[in-house]
């Protein structure tokens, strides 16, 4: 079966005065019709930097430099605006972050969520435009959607918002649907309802799901497969039992491993030594050498990649 | 609550409300604290936890002497500090010190960080310039900061170090009660691991007490010896780490342990969107406060106010109907 989106090698590297930052260097993910992939890594990693190249949202000094982003077999990299237009928001599109900023705060949500349907379709009345977002606001669980379509954002708590933006995603039943780290500014609770909402639907719309945090333990409550990425690279890459279960690379298992637990009793923590490199000064070899227990000589040379049993892995110390 | 141990400072139904516009006219009343207890005991540390717009800052911040309360008792070496503004307070103020969340925002940006660390030395001591330097450097090691940092501004460090720079200027005077509100919460996943071990290492190294802040239970579950969880600006379950969280007992507490993610838990299920949202702190719901949330509520429920129970060994909990579901 062919992949619905196929990331080849993909190379996003900003020109900054400072020099060349590769946020993203090298990534090679596939994602398949109805499959929940999570993206991992702490702040720097470009997990969002590899969302915003899928839908070409990279302003200069950035610039895609190399691959290719297949969706559906059509190559993305160097689509014109106008192209990108007819793309985002309507097959692939995007959840972010913070709800707050990502609704315009001056028009009411029901004119946010109408205009998506009208730019996409054009034979659509605004009468039916109105019916079907009353009817997918009710589909995310939003108490009085006729209501809240005449509301501003700031008359709704954060998690009626990501709600609104969820239901805003889904209105044009994109086959893509990214969401960068779409539940980091709402508590547990709240959650727990979006995460439950957006894997029953994303079944329910048949759509495929990026997942990018850098929370593990969502991913792992979530994902079908897992990518790991550091310093701008996949580290390690596969199904979700795999990664979760049996991590390889050191990183994995260090990030998994520093996760708090209940069972041991307040003793310390197992922690990953010292910080990231910075994309500016990433060291020679292994990026992740400097803060690895097994890393030697070997590690001053990059890792290549190796296939264990269908996992992806970087790392000269795991065979 | 154990008896043994030496209280350091006690909250005793300590109240806020805050006048809030809610049109061009009117003001209402937002009910932010309604009857807080606790004890914190020394050298211990008390975890409170509790979704946004809980309360749980506006505690801090009413012991820490930011907001004063508007009825209540914060006892703090024999002396009421409750409605005392921080200057009012003498020298009380510098043995309570906070670790705010932000780490972006909590130290100067036009101040080097040698600066930042020197001034509570300058402001609570007497000591000469070569004692406060000594300070300066001995705290240096022990937060694992290099000596090269003290030249340097905030911008110049990432979110862990500034984190160990917030932590090491409140550790600066030895504080008794140390006021973490939210210290990780900013920071990578792997920076955390790192912060709580040091917040761990110095308490131990410094015997001072802690009252942590978080929304974050599955941190609670390691730095905590007791936790109160609180709803709506009250404590609705008070207990010791271990016997919380092998036996939860309200119904609040439950649904929030229940949709904490971990590795080895499956995603909630559909019940999980019974669970609603906090209320307002405005409009306060007549009887208890959690009955919205709740899935095993009664008509009594929406009738009168259930008080903090002592179901035994120092386990407190706010609702009658324990035992029964």
């Amino acid at each position: 079966m062919n992949a619905l989106l196929e990331v080849k090698n993909l190379k996003t590297h900003f020109f900054t005065r400072q020099g060349v930052v590769k946020s993203v260097d090298g990534s090679s993910f596939s994602i398949q019709k109805g499959e929940i992939l999570g993206i991992v890594g702490e702040s720097g990693a470009g997990k969002s930097i590899t969302a915003f190249s899928i839908l070409g949202l990279i302003d200069p000094p950035g610039r895609i430099v190399d691959g290719e982003i297949l969706f559906d077999g059509k190559n993305l990299v160097g689509l014109s605006e106008e192209e990108f237009r007819q793309i985002r928001g309507n097959e692939i599109s995007m959840i972010f972050q913070d709800p707050q900023t990502s609704l315009n705060p001056v028009i009411t949500i029901g004119e946010q969520m109408m205009e998506a349907i009208l730019y996409h379709h054009k034979g659509v009345s605004k009468k039916e435009a109105y019916n079907s977002c009353v009817e997918i606001l009710k589909t995310v669980g939003l108490p009085a959607a006729q209501k809240r379509m005449k509301s501003y954002p700031h008359q709704l708590s954060g998690g009626m918002k990501q709600r609104v933006v969820i239901a805003m995603a889904l209105l044009n039943n994109p086959k893509l649907l990214i969401a960068d780290e779409p539940t980091t500014a709402l508590d547990v609770t709240i959650q727990a309802q979006i995460l439950y909402l957006m894997k029953k639907l994303s079944q329910e719309f048949h759509s495929a799901l990026i997942l990018i945090t850098h929370d593990i333990a969502v991913v792992s409550q979530l994902c079908d497969k897992i990518a790991v990425m550091y310093a701008g690279r996949i580290v390690e890459y596969g199904k979700k039992e795999d990664i979760i279960f049996n991590p390889l690379h050191p990183y994995t298992k260090g990030l998994i491993e520093c996760l708090p637990k209940l069972n041991d009793e307040k003793k310390r923590l197992y922690q990953i030594p010292g910080i990231m490199p910075s994309l500016l000064g990433l060291p020679s070899g292994c990026y992740f050498k400097d803060r690895c227990e097994l890393a030697d000589e070997q590690c001053d040379i990059y890792p290549e990649k190796q296939e264990i049993d269908g996992r992806i892995l970087f790392c000269h110390k795991v065979k | 609550m154990p008896q043994s141990e030496v209280k350091l400072l006690e909250v005793k139904n300590v109240q806020k409300v805050f006048s809030v516009k809610v049109g061009t006219f009117e003001k209402r009343d937002l009910h932010a604290l309604n009857g807080v207890n606790f004890d914190i005991y020394k050298g211990k540390t008390l975890s409170l936890v509790g979704e946004s717009g809980c309360g749980k800052t506006t505690v801090g911040k009413v012991i820490l002497g930011l907001y004063q309360a508007t009825k209540g008792e914060v006892i703090f070496r024999d002396k009421d500090i409750a409605k005392l503004s921080p200057s009012a307070r003498g020298d009380i103020q510098k043995d309570i010190q906070m670790i705010f969340q932000d780490p972006y925002s909590s130290l100067n940006p036009r101040k080097k960080i040698k600066t930042i660390l020197e001034q509570p030395l300058k402001i609570h001591t007497n000591m000469s310039k070569r004692e406060r330097k000594e300070a300066i450097l001995s705290l240096c090691d022990d937060v694992g900061i290099d000596y090269s940092y003290l030249e340097r501004y905030p911008h110049q460090f990432s979110g862990g170090q500034r984190q160990r720079i917030a932590i090491a200027r409140a550790m600066m005077l030895r504080p008794e009660l140390i006021l973490a509100d939210e210290p990780i919460s900013a920071l990578d996943v792997s920076i955390q691991a790192q912060i709580l071990n040091l917040m761990m290492d110095l308490q131990e190294k410094y015997n001072s007490t802690m009252l942590f802040i978080t929304h974050d239970i599955s941190v609670v579950k390691h730095i905590s010896d007791y936790i109160a969880v609180m709803y709506l600006g009250e404590i609705v379950e008070y207990a010791s780490k271990k016997e919380l969280f092998a036996n939860p007992k309200h119904p609040y507490t439950k649904m929030l342990f229940s949709t904490v993610p971990d590795i080895h838990t499956p995603l909630a299920t559909e019940s999980v969107l019974k669970t609603g949202e906090i209320q307002s702190p405005i409009d306060l719901p007549k009887g208890c406060f959690s009955q919205n949330r709740c899935l095993y509520k009664e008509d009594s429920c929406m009738q009168t106010h259930p008080e903090l129970n002592d179901l035994g060994d120092g386990h407190l909990a706010r609702c009658p109907l324990i035992g029964k579901f």
